[in-house]
């Protein structure tokens, strides 16, 4: 078992006329994603990819029985996009696009509250079940099912770690990247969340950067809940540089500056173990699991 | 993108946003005409920078008269100004706000700014405002006030009166702020701001307010629904480094080092830098690519490492991933190095989507790249190639 993916998964793409859409679609096809259909406003009733077409989310939801929608639209629509599918009901929803703008995103997770909906992005690269299912647009190959649960807000980074864990032995239960813009939708905590129930997820990699504020919520969930799975985490972003300020407010907010140090104090403390390398995450984690069993 | 206090006001007095009289000048004679106009004494002369905390560095003047405007815009202009935000570099001073004193019985902070940690956005306050602000909250004698906004919903007016009430402001003072807070709202709804911060907010004898500073940020990613507004860039004040990267998809931050760093992805291209540091290495830039960029995009932002003479290796570190491959990287890095005529060691590590079809790029290219099987020891390779001078 994996979270957010299962073998009864029905995936409808919005934006799958276009390149990015057909091209993924395509590749998560290829991986054995069940995808049942397409949305694209104003090609209601076309096929593309041998798939039928729909002008609504909630039309190809009534046709097909989709419980899973990804999205491929241009940053200025993609919000109406997600709110879309937020209002259909759909399940899971996952943003692939890039650069929406922060107030669309404000207004995303307004329709969020309280809906069915969970939503991974925008600006994610998606969700893989190694063995069960694709939906998003990381590139296969290196993966390969196992206990190891992996959520991160870079999809490079993922990759990578992916590759470490599958050359320690090991394998993945799931990944997911929770999307690198500010303000997204499901969170890191949350994911811990479902990590912790899931039965065949042993242990966690948690990867993390500076900026925000989204580690130590983690930290203090992973404080609060005792998971008996170990977690290991990987924050980069030691030495960026600096950024230069701008007034008091990022100061003032919660949060605050939210150097490296910070999180990783704040996980440590957690009893959560620090990869002391990105080089050695994949490693770090097999003899944490190996000091569990 | 940031905006300067001139314009921030501007925009913000369309919303009701009360400021007191200014103008905007370059010269010093500009200034002192515009100080004879205002007609009124004493004015501040306010040096026109991306950074707060101006008036602890000596960017805000006081001058009674216009031939003391005038000296004083002279003492600013094309002067660099260090404040605790610029960094050590400091700005450069290209335009001053010449503008009308008020006086005040409170000074209030207030700001509405993007909090993630929300998910939304909030309104900020607190009842002493003022450059000393996070002096004050590092010392713990900060009391500051927080209401979430909603995009979708008015602010509900209890709530807003016990903010508001919260930070000092009451009776005819409140009435104003309420009103204010609204437009404000607006506006950063209207204009897509990540940032509006008025501090101080003057509160004058008789309960009027005045914005004394104001420090406003536009969401870059929102520009395409603001053409009006992407004009008031200030390309000096911006790195030319900076901008000619935002154009060619990448996100670029210059360092002072000699290892040029590329890597596919922020997070990869931050762990790079925290290893090429942790291996006893002095790293030349930040470089994030991307998944957008095209290998045309990619060679520009390598062109951007090979025009910099303090560069002694490149380090290349790609996870090839569904959006980018290590093709893509290779074929800019193969056009960037052929168009500039430099020879460079450039130490590669390549995996993921694509990594042989890079090694052939490589080859084709004529690109002799030293690689290495991962990233521990790619970084490492660099700062040894970086010390020894070559290869």
């Amino acid at each position: 078992m994996a979270i957010l993916l299962d073998k009864n998964t029905r995936v409808v793409c919005q934006g799958i006329t276009g390149w990015a859409g057909t091209h993924h679609v395509t590749q998560m096809m290829e991986y054995g994603t069940k995808v049942v259909g397409g949305v694209r406003p104003g090609k209601g009733g076309r096929s593309h990819l041998n798939l039928p077409v729909f002008d609504t989310v909630s039309a190809a939801r009534d046709e097909t029985g989709a419980n899973a929608s990804i999205i491929f639209v241009p940053p200025a629509s993609a919000a109406a996009a997600m709110i879309e599918a937020i209002e259909a009901e759909i399940p899971l929803v996952v943003t692939v696009t890039e650069r929406v703008p922060l107030l669309d995103m404000i207004r995303v997770r307004e329709a969020l509250a309280g809906s069915r909906t969970r939503l991974v992005g925008a600006n994610s690269q998606g969700v893989l079940a190694p063995g069960v299912a694709k939906l998003g647009v990381m590139a296969t190959g290196s993966e390969r099912p196992g206990g190891v649960g992996i959520v991160s807000r870079s999809a490079s980074l993922t990759s990578e770690v992916v590759a470490q864990v599958s050359a320690a032995g090991l394998g993945q239960s799931t990944t997911v990247g929770v999307g690198g813009d500010p303000i997204h939708g499901l969170s890191m905590r949350d994911c811990l969340e479902l990590f912790f129930a899931d039965p065949e997820t042993e242990g966690v990699v948690l990867i993390g950067e500076i900026g925000g504020f989204e580690e130590q919520e983690a930290a203090e969930f992973i404080r609060e809940a005792k998971p008996s799975k170990p977690i290991v985490a990987l924050i980069v972003g030691a030495h960026a540089p600096a950024e230069r300020r701008m007034g008091h407010a990022g100061a003032l907010a919660i949060g605050g500056a939210a150097a490296a140090s910070a999180k990783i104090a704040a996980l440590e403390q957690a009893g959560v173990r620090i990869a002391p390398s990105a080089g050695l995450v994949g490693r770090t984690m097999a003899d944490a699991l190996a000091k569990t069993h | 993108m940031r905006l300067h206090e001139f314009q921030a006001k501007s925009l913000l007095a369309d919303y009701g946003l009360p400021c007191p009289k200014g103008a905007v000048a370059i010269t010093a004679p500009e200034a002192e005409s515009i100080a004879r106009d205002l007609g009124v004494a004493p004015l501040a002369v306010k040096a026109q920078i991306h950074a707060g905390e101006r008036g602890a560095a000596g960017g805000v003047r006081m001058a009674h008269g216009p031939a003391m405007v005038r000296s004083a815009a002279e003492a600013l202009l094309g002067k660099k100004l260090v404040t605790a935000q610029t960094g050590e570099d400091g700005l450069t001073v290209r335009r001053v706000y010449v503008e009308a004193v008020t006086s005040s019985v409170k000074q209030i902070y207030l700001a509405l700014v993007v909090e993630p940690a929300l998910g939304g956005f909030a309104l900020l306050g607190a009842a002493q405002g003022g450059e000393e602000i996070e002096r004050r909250e590092r010392e713990g004698r900060l009391v500051r006030e927080r209401m979430t906004l909603s995009v979708g919903a008015e602010p509900d007016p209890t709530e807003l009166g016990a903010f508001l009430g919260a930070i000092g402001l009451e009776g005819a003072a409140q009435a104003k702020a309420a009103t204010l807070v609204a437009g404000l709202r607006r506006a950063f709804i209207e204009l897509d701001a990540s940032l509006i911060e008025i501090n101080p907010l003057a509160v004058t004898a008789d309960g009027d307010l005045f914005a004394l500073d104001v420090k406003m940020t536009l969401d870059d990613n929102a520009l395409f629904r603001h053409r009006d507004l992407a004009s008031l860039r200030d390309e000096d004040d911006d790195d030319r480094v900076k901008l000619t990267s935002q154009r060619d998809q990448l996100n670029f931050v210059q360092l002072d080092g000699d290892i040029g760093l590329v890597s596919n992805g922020a997070g990869l291209g931050l762990a790079t830098l925290d290893m090429v540091k942790a291996a006893g290495g002095r790293p030349a830039n930040f470089m994030d690519i991307r998944t957008t960029a095209t290998s045309l995009d990619i060679a520009h932002g390598f062109a951007l490492l090979l025009d910099n003479p303090a560069i002694k290796t490149l380090l290349v570190n790609v996870h090839g991933g569904g959006m980018q491959s290590c093709d893509t990287i290779a074929e800019g890095l193969g056009v960037a190095l052929r168009r500039s005529g430099r020879s460079l060691p450039v130490v590669v590590r390549l995996a993921g989507l694509n990594a042989e079809f890079a090694r052939t790029r490589f080859k084709n290219f004529g690109c002799a790249v030293i690689e290495e099987p991962d990233m521990a020891s790619a970084a490492q390779r660099a700062v040894t190639v970086a010390a020894s001078g070559r290869a």
